[in-house]
């Protein structure tokens, strides 16, 4: 049987799309994973080390740590997401319109787009979220608000490219109105190389948010989320390791698999970037 | 020098939208502060309506960000909540550590990734170079906050040969402040021991801190190094008998150098987030771990104030890189 395209790769292209299968089994239906209940308290069998009966080990409460991190990949990966998708809705509209809109707002909308990403992303969203209120939600629409400029400074380039083609100008000279032209036409012409790139960047999303859990403005306990488990595992980092290691080898090992896919997409895609060179 | 006054007034706008976006920000400070100033809930109206009065409070908004602005210009940040003293003198105080922490990392980087850059693109396809890509990925897939803790684990727990944390063993006294770099101002007083109890507390986190920069710089200086590697110069180079290592390190690294240097000036800027997270895990007294604190303790004016001076910094840094090209590459100069 022939693999589809996307996953001719060798074993490391096979494994990342595993991982990815499990991971989203897990934020799926967790259940399937583990019989545990992640946030059950058994107080005297706190920070025990793996076993068979706790394959990771338990937390301070006597948690079961792989139930933990079978259960927190819904809550890490559903707002990496959803980041994802915000920043990408907003900044590909955007970026239509600043492309569409003619020199001088497009130069004013540039200007816009470039003060968003003068942002260093951790300081502003440590600093959003402690002022408006802690929580997951708050990092992703912290994280958003400058997130978006990105796609809208690719999406605007693209833009630029086609809004001269033969199609579109035949679309405006039929009188067909500006929206449609650009959700109809424009749109789709342009968005797989800003699609590409937001894929990629998911692995970039788990990264970010699961650092603002680790620095305690992102996921709130219990939620048993990996970046947020890690913090507390570092508590007990030299006497109990197991606790802060398996939640952050769970980010790494799923934003791995992100990447090899994230970097076979690329090649698929778009051969220029391919880092070999075959001489 | 024409290119810079053509970027001040963008600059000015730039600083000046970063300042108000700070000022509307801390605007959504839960808790009225004319209520606090008034000494909480013992206050009387009259009390607050005073302190408010006082405090400017009830001019409207945009009078209090022109003194906002003004303030900030000073150097005037307000007082820390938590122990009162000025911010300006906390951010003083540990701004030398964060910068010392993030120098360190970049020159490891670059003294790791350039050379491995150009050695992977001299023998492009060959076994080092198979194993820089897959390797950057690696690397940069891992959370950095894990990364630390699994380094003290390793070099502190389990080998015992580093520190787990702080700028200096407990014992020791920081040198004569100089430029507050522990480095250099032991050097400067001569005094090695001192000099090597701070090496052996800022290897484990700038070498943490640096695996964030390091595979960009790889790649960087790998993609710039095989454009330059076909040019015909170099064949040139290669025919009248310069010897091959000469005509890498001199005629191709040295063209390659723009990009380069390029790159490592913007990874300088993007370091800013992970030297919070950094000193956050080496306990580093930094303004990093100000920050983090100021957080915890819901210090508002004390992480106002990092809010606003990191992003100044960030922007400055990339408009500093933004004037050097022109200087590194004469085809840019107009």
């Amino acid at each position: 049987m022939r693999l589809p395209r996307l996953l001719r790769g060798g074993p490391s292209v096979l494994g990342a799309a595993a991982i990815l299968v499990v991971a989203v089994g897990m934020t799926l239906a967790p259940q399937l994973f583990t019989g545990r209940d992640p946030n059950a308290i058994v107080f005297i069998e706190r920070l025990q080390p793996p076993s068979l009966v706790h394959p990771l080990g338990t937390d301070e409460n006597g948690r079961d740590l792989w139930a933990r991190v079978v259960y927190g990949a819904r809550p890490t990966l559903t707002a990496a997401v959803a980041l994802i998708l915000i920043s990408l809705a907003v900044g590909s509209l955007a970026g239509l319109v600043i492309g569409y809109a003619g020199r001088r707002a497009d130069e004013v909308l540039m200007r816009v787009t470039e003060f968003f990403l003068a942002f260093p992303q951790i300081v502003w969203a440590l600093a959003i979220a402690s002022v408006i209120g802690r929580g997951l939600v708050v990092c992703v629409l912290a994280l958003s608000l400058t997130w978006w400029a990105q796609y809208a400074r690719l999406m605007r380039a693209q833009v630029l490219v086609y809004k001269e083609r033969e199609f579109i100008l035949a679309s405006r000279a039929l009188g067909q109105r500006a929206w449609w032209i650009l959700l109809r036409h424009l749109l789709p012409n342009c968005f797989s190389p800003v699609l590409v790139k937001a894929t990629i960047d998911v692995s970039l999303a788990i990264l970010l948010l699961a650092a603002l859990s680790f620095l305690g403005v992102g996921a709130q306990p219990p939620m048993p989320e990996w970046g947020a488990m890690v913090t507390i595992g570092r508590k007990y980092l030299l006497d109990y390791p197991w606790y802060a290691t398996f939640p952050g080898l769970a980010i790494f090992v799923v934003v791995l698999a992100f990447n090899i896919l994230g970097e076979r997409v690329r090649d698929a895609l778009d051969p220029a970037s391919r880092i070999y060179v075959r001489s | 020098m024409r290119l810079i006054l053509q970027r001040l007034p963008l600059l000015a706008i730039l600083l000046a939208a970063i300042s108000l976006a700070v000022f509307m920000l801390a605007q959504q400070l839960p808790g009225d502060p004319a209520f606090i100033a008034a000494g909480g809930g013992d206050a009387t109206p009259e009390m607050i309506a005073h302190a408010r009065e006082r405090l400017g409070l009830d001019r409207p908004v945009w009078v209090r960000y022109l003194y906002y602005m003004r303030n900030a210009l000073q150097g005037d940040f307000g007082r820390s909540m938590v122990n009162s003293r000025p911010v300006i003198e906390d951010i003083r105080k540990f701004w030398p550590a964060s910068l010392e922490l993030a120098l360190a990392a970049i020159a490891i980087s670059a003294v790791v990734g350039i050379p491995l850059g150009v050695a992977s693109a001299v023998r492009a396809g060959r076994w080092l170079d198979r194993l820089i890509t897959p390797g950057s990925v690696f690397l940069g897939s891992m959370p950095i906050f894990w990364l630390g803790l699994m380094a003290v684990l390793v070099f502190y727990r389990l080998l015992d040969l580093l520190p787990a944390g702080g700028r200096l063993s407990v014992s020791i006294a920081p040198p004569a402040a100089g430029t507050g770099l522990y480095l250099a101002d032991s050097l400067l007083a001569r005094d090695l021991p001192v000099f090597g109890d701070a090496l052996r507390h800022l290897v484990l986190p700038a070498s943490i801190l640096s695996v964030i920069s390091l595979a960009m710089i790889t790649r960087v200086t790998r993609a710039a190094m095989l454009d330059i590697l076909h040019e015909d110069y170099l064949r040139t180079a290669r025919a009248k008998g310069v010897p091959e290592s000469r005509v890498v390190l001199k005629h191709a690294l040295r063209n390659a150098s723009v990009p380069i240097l390029t790159v490592v000036g913007l990874q300088l800027g993007q370091l800013i987030g992970g030297v919070v997270i950094t000193e956050t895990i080496f306990s580093w007294p930094g303004l990093g771990l100000y920050a983090v604190t100021a957080v915890e303790n819901q210090d508002y004016p004390a992480l106002m104030a990092f809010t606003l001076v990191t992003t100044v910094v960030y922007v400055l840094i990339n408009l500093l890189v933004d004037l050097l090209y022109p200087l590194l590459n004469p085809q840019v100069r107009a």
